[in-house]
This record gives structure tokens, sequence and C-alpha cells, in this order.
């Protein structure tokens, strides 16, 4: 009786609002957010502390896959490691000698263009970034990396292994950072062939293995075997990194566009390291700034800007590739 | 009760072979609803809603996604708890496929309405498997909460 009217004595219902008015106060709270993140991007410096939060239970969930790696390594046989270490070796020296000539051509490409000195590398730094072992979503093709805002990592930068692109950053925490492969059905990467100079647009086939290039018609010049590299275009990738190999060319009499798929050159599956790559705005082969302009401009990327969305397909679709205006 | 679900969140983000990960239910999801049909009173709307946040961040491409799909399925526990906690296990599992087919529904939903679609069939796989572990899974969750009672 002595309860009666206070909270103890209410049924469950009637204790901080009823299930309804708390599932209707949640889930304003629910949209509000997902608007202001997806329409205003006011919610980034939020993400950035969740992300930080979330990242010392994303680095346990992935440390007993890289202490079973660790273990591997250490017990490793002398022979083994002096295996590893004369191809290491040989390796090395077929890079030096690749170096010097390049050094050389470089030199003369500059002199054939007219410029008084070679260009340097249009890469100015770069940064090994180990992959975290987490899964994130099976049905999406991302994955964390363990370097964030803390090593100069921003949004929309450019990620590479030795034999290719693999993706580009999408969230930046403090020491993380969540990578779109390119291999993502949300993600495109522009790109020309390298042996006709054809430009188009490599869209992830939603397959780890797979890319497809949705835009060509059926007569464009293109077969099996041909590498795809960057073309420059699109504001996040340089002009001139190989993506993918063509596997399979369909020409279909009643199709207008040809059905083409590729193999991406980077594993991108299965790569346990991989590089953050910075670079140089004012190069020639940086990526261009004519397309970036248009929707944000380079410098206004790195802030979270809703251009720095993995590139849609649609937007990508939709912009007609610019004449090639950067080579002088 | 938040070391179930920290434990269900890390069997969420567990690195798994990809055809085991498509059949992987949604731990984290089932331990919520547990929780909200066994003890709405502590853990109810609010647990699912903060539940879901921590989803979103790990796998959402919008913050607040899995927050509401987690609320709306919490919120069905909780005004059904009474009705789903005298049913039988197999009862039991029924419901929680429905509920995780809405989850999934909601998901589905948002993911199309902000530009991320997913129309791959292997999204609903995990409806089926979260149903059939859910026997187990709740019997698991009573032995753990009745212990530190």
């Amino acid at each position: 009786m002595a309860a009666f009217g206070t909270g103890a004595g209410r049924p469950l219902q009637q204790r901080g609002g009823s299930p309804g008015f708390r599932f209707t106060f949640f889930a304003v709270l629910a949209v509000i957010a997902m608007y202001l993140d997806q329409r205003q991007h006011y919610l980034e410096q939020v993400r950035y502390v969740l992300q930080a939060a979330a990242y010392p239970i994303q680095l346990a969930v992935s440390s007993p896959p890289a202490a079973w790696r660790w273990l591997k390594e250490s017990f490793q046989t002398r022979e083994a490691l002096q295996a590893e270490n004369a191809r290491l070796r040989s390796q090395q020296r077929d890079l030096d000698v690749r170096t010097m000539r390049y050094e050389a051509l470089a030199r003369e490409n500059g002199e054939l263009r007219g410029l008084r000195a070679a260009l340097p590398p249009v890469a100015e730094r770069w940064l090994a970034a180990e992959v975290v072992t987490v899964q994130l979503n099976s049905l999406r093709h991302r994955v964390l990396l363990n370097r964030g805002a803390s090593n100069g990592v921003f949004r929309g930068q450019a990620v590479l292994d030795e034999t290719g692109l693999i993706g580009q950053t999408t969230h930046v925490g403090p020491w993380s950072a969540e990578v779109i492969l390119i291999t993502d059905p949300e993600h495109a990467v522009p790109v020309r062939i390298e042996r006709t100079g054809l430009r188009t647009i490599a869209v992830g086939a939603g397959d780890i293995s797979a890319l497809a290039l949705p835009y060509l018609p059926a007569n464009a010049d293109i077969k099996e075997g041909d590498v795809l590299v960057t073309s420059g275009l699109g504001g996040v990738f340089p002009e001139g990194y190989p993506v993918a190999r063509v596997t399979e060319v369909h020409r279909d009499a009643v199709q207008p566009l040809a059905q083409v798929r590729a193999v991406p050159l980077a594993h991108v599956d299965t790569d346990q390291e991989v590089m953050l790559v910075w670079f140089k705005s004012d190069h020639p082969a940086a990526p261009a700034r004519a397309t970036a302009s248009a929707d944000g401009g380079v410098g206004e990327l790195k802030h979270g800007d809703a251009a720095m969305q993995p590139q849609a397909v649609t937007r990508a679709a939709a912009s007609p590739p610019p004449a090639p205006g950067q080579r002088p | 009760m938040l070391l179930s679900a920290l434990v269900a969140l890390i069997l969420t983000v567990l690195p798994l072979p990809r055809w085991l990960d498509v059949l992987r239910p949604a731990f984290l999801v089932l331990t919520v609803l547990y929780w909200s049909v066994n003890s709405p009173r502590t853990g109810g709307i609010a647990l699912g809603f903060f539940a879901g946040l921590v989803l979103d961040v790990f796998q959402g491409p919008v913050l607040g996604e899995h927050a509401l799909a987690l609320a709306l399925v919490t919120y069905m526990g909780v005004r059904e708890h009474q009705r789903i906690r005298s049913k039988p296990a197999f009862q039991q599992a029924l419901f929680v496929g429905a509920a995780l087919a809405i989850y999934e529904f909601v998901l589905f939903a948002i993911d199309g309405w902000t530009g991320h679609p997913i129309t791959s069939p292997l999204r609903w796989v995990h409806i089926v498997t979260g149903a059939l572990i859910w026997p187990p899974a709740a019997a698991i969750l009573a032995y753990g909460a009745g212990r530190r009672a």
C-alpha cells in the first residue's frame, strides 16, 4: 500500500515510459543519426570516437590469428629462412637493376617532353599497414587497417600492394582505417586499357576475385589478357597503377554492351600487408583535379566531403570522361 | 548481461572462412533478444539500441541502421515477453526466426534507401541458422544468468 503511486509499485510497462514510448524515442534517435550521417556528415566526429573505442575489441579478436602467424614464423627452419633470404636478395638485385633503368628512362622521358628535369615519382610517401583480421561485413568487401589519423591517413586514400591496386579508405579512426576493396559492388575505379588507351570504369562484381566492366560497347577493342591500369580520373587514384587483367569477354549479338570480367592483380583477399600512399597533387600523373573539382576538389575531400564516398557506380557512370588535359 | 553481449560481439566479428561466415547467426541480435524477453526491465530497448550502434560502427554503412533494427526487435521482445517465455523452445525459435527476418528486412530497406544495396540472397541465410541456434543459445544464456544470480 505504501508503494502505491511510487515507481516501485508500478507495473513494468510504466517504468521510464512504456515500451512503445521508449521504442519511438530510440527509433527517432536512430533515424536522426542516420539522416545526419548520410546527408550531412555531421557524425564524422562521433564515428571517429566510436571507431577508436571499437579498435581494442577488434585488436583482441584479431590477436589469435596474429599470434598463430607469429608462432609459425618463429618456428621456421633455418633452411627455409636461408632460401627466403636468397630469394629476397636476388629480387632486390633485380629491382635495383630495374630502378637504374628507370632513372635513365625517366630522364629520357623528361627530355622528350621538353621538360628541363625529370619528374620525381608521383608517390610522395608511403606507409606499410597491416590488415587486422576481423570480419566487418560478410557481404561487403571491407578490411580494417592498423593505421589511422594519427599516422596521417585520410579519407579516400589509395591503398596498394606490391602488385596492384587494393582499394581506398572510407572511414578513418585515430588508429585504424576501414578500406573498401575494389571488388566491393559499391566501388568503381576509372581505368584505362593499357594496350589501347581506351578509358572505362571497372566496377566491383561482388565476388572477391572479380571486377566487371559494364560500360563497354560490344565492338570495343578489348580481349582476354588485357591489363587495366588506373586512368587518373575520378580524383582518388593517380594514373598508371595496375588494377586488373581481363579474363572474360562476352559479345552477344543482341546486347549493345560487352560483358567483360577481370581479375584484380593485387592479392585483394589474401594480403596481410598493404601500402597506404600519399601522392603529389601537382604531378601530371596525380589524380585528376579536373574531375575532382566538379564534386568537391581534392583538398576538401580530406575532410569527409560527400564526394569522398566510395565513387558510386551511378555517379561514375554519369560523368563522361573528360579530355586528358593533364599531360603537357 | 554486458559480458554476454561482449562475447556475442566478439563472435560476430571473429574472422571465419567465407562459407561459414554466411551461415553465422547474428549472435549479438540473439543475445539482446534473449535479454529483452527474459529480463525486459534491465535489458530492453536501450540495450538493443546501443548494441545496434556498436554493430553500426563495425559493419554499418550509416550510423543508426542496426540501432533502429535492433530497437525494433527488442521492442517486439519486450512487448511479447510473457507470451514468448511461456512457449516451448520450438515455438520460441519460430518467433526468433520471424524477429530476425524483420531485423534483416529493416537493414535491407535502409541499405537500399541510403544507396548501399546488397541484393545477394546470402544475406537472408542467417535467419534460419539464428532460429536453429536459439534453443541451445538460450539455454547457455539461462545457465550463465542462473549461476551469477
